[in-house]
């Protein structure tokens, strides 16, 4: 049966992970690279490395990092992060990395997505977005970390994603994240329920039973997290074998 | 050891390149017929489109070449769907080392998802023709995950030594002489990738 995906999301900037991390034996807690092998070790299903740096030089020293990943990692990862362009998919899949996502640039000019699709099939395409439950229940499209609205509804773009070919969604709740009471179920139920392709869950995992809570109630196919990994709060090997209890199908 | 790449303009090599590194094979990636037939083993791997792959193939002559191989080879994911007979990906007739034909897979219920991405299981079968396990799975038992990325699927025929379960059993892993091929990525599957990948390597 296939297995749902736990995936850690690792924050990056300048070549080092942004947020402490409680793992131990690490000659550099800091090094994406022995944290991503620390994490494929304990059983993490894929990575998603996410590029924060806002500088050109930053940006190389990204690239750099992403060839060193690919080279010791033996399980799937994504990258994002300053993804604008075809030319930047070209460079991060030559770097090795088997996936990219795109989040505001594909808002702002949706046919990147096609292009991408186009020139690497649907499999390298994972379209992030960032939404917020408004005061009247809908949910709103932002970009720029979630900074900026652009009048886009959620299931409306996802919709137009998976249309132009995207090969999962990754949803946000800007409204769960950081907050850890659990992940945005009834939204991601509506997302999964509608598309066809996979639905990854992200924002806002506390504990435990809310991954159970996304795979149950909220039918996503992985669920991502970052801080609750980080800082040991769960352990992977443990969380894996709590969903399998629940009759959750997971890789052990 | 020599060790081969077919190198057909298919998608991400790198990891290919790399899982056998961490094996302490270094590879050569090329389209060169002679190159391919010296090596002590070939790797046909790839993500990709069946019909172009195949227009490729033949423009290089590579197709020929592949079927005459007598050293192991080891498809991998549309490697093993270009090693059947035909596939329904362009309607494309394929290399016909496996007489089966390539289908694409028809979602029965709104669970399952196209394409089948992610980790899955391993169910290792006695082949009918090889009457035993596949050396492919020296030291596996069943069970094990690896990981998959592809919208079309191979039957179960007789050349089938391992199924996974998505929609309907397909065969995950296919043996016939000197010829294997996988449908999942094993250079992308983890500490099972490899020992799938060091028994390619031990053949």
């Amino acid at each position: 049966m296939l297995a749902k995906r736990i995936i850690p999301c690792l924050d990056v900037k300048d070549g080092q992970t942004v947020k402490g991390t409680n793992f131990v034996n690490l000659r550099q807690a800091g090094d994406p690279v022995e944290l991503g092998r620390a994490y494929s070790e304990r059983g993490a299903d894929e990575l998603v490395f996410l590029d924060i740096t806002a500088s050109h030089e930053g940006r190389k020293t990204f690239a750099s990092m992403v060839e060193r990943v690919a080279a010791t990692l033996s399980i799937p990862f994504t990258v994002g992060g300053g993804i604008n362009e075809l030319s930047d998919v070209d460079r991060m899949l030559s770097a090795g990395a088997d996936k990219v996502s795109v989040n505001s640039a594909a808002l702002r000019r949706p046919e990147l997505i096609d292009e991408i699709t186009t020139h690497y099939g649907s499999q390298v395409c994972v379209v992030a977005i960032d939404a917020r439950q408004e005061a009247d229940g809908q949910w709103q499209c932002y970009v720029n970390g979630g900074r900026i609205p652009v009048g886009k509804g959620l299931f409306e773009w996802a919709h137009e994603a998976q249309e132009r070919g995207a090969g999962e969604i990754l949803f946000t709740s800007m409204n769960h994240d950081g907050v850890k009471t659990g992940f945005a179920n009834e939204a991601l139920r509506q997302l999964a329920d509608n598309l066809t392709i996979p639905i990854i869950a992200s924002g806002g995992a506390g504990t435990m039973e809310h991954f159970r809570d996304a795979f149950k109630l909220g039918h996503v196919d992985a669920a991502l997290a970052a801080s609750v990994f980080h800082f040991g709060e769960i352990e992977i090997p443990e969380l894996k074998r709590y969903l399998q209890a629940e009759n959750i199908s997971v890789r052990l | 050891m020599n060790v081969a790449i077919v190198d057909y303009n298919a998608g991400n090599i790198y990891s290919v390149i790399h899982a056998l590194q961490r094996l302490g094979v270094e590879p050569v990636l090329t389209d060169n017929a002679e190159l391919i037939q010296k090596a002590d083993k070939v790797l046909f791997p790839g993500q990709g489109e069946a019909r172009q792959a195949m227009q490729y193939l033949r423009s290089k002559g590579l197709d020929q070449v592949i079927r005459n191989l007598q050293q192991p080879i080891l498809g991998i994911c549309i490697g093993q769907q270009l090693m059947c007979r035909h596939s329904e990906e362009g309607d494309t007739a394929c290399l016909g080392i496996f007489d089966v034909e390539v289908k694409r897979f028809q979602p029965q219920r709104h669970e399952d998802k196209v394409p089948h991405m992610g980790w899955n299981s391993l169910e290792i079968i006695k082949n009918e023709k090889l009457k035993d396990k596949s050396e492919l799975f020296k030291g596996f038992e069943g069970g094990e995950f690896v990981y998959f990325v592809h919208s079309f699927y191979v039957p179960q025929c007789p050349w089938t030594i391992a199924t996974t379960d998505y929609i309907q059993p397909f065969s995950a892993a296919l043996h016939r002489d000197n010829f294997y091929a996988t449908q999942f990525h094993p250079e992308k599957s983890g500490s099972v990738g490899e020992k799938i990948l060091r028994n390619f390597l031990d053949l």
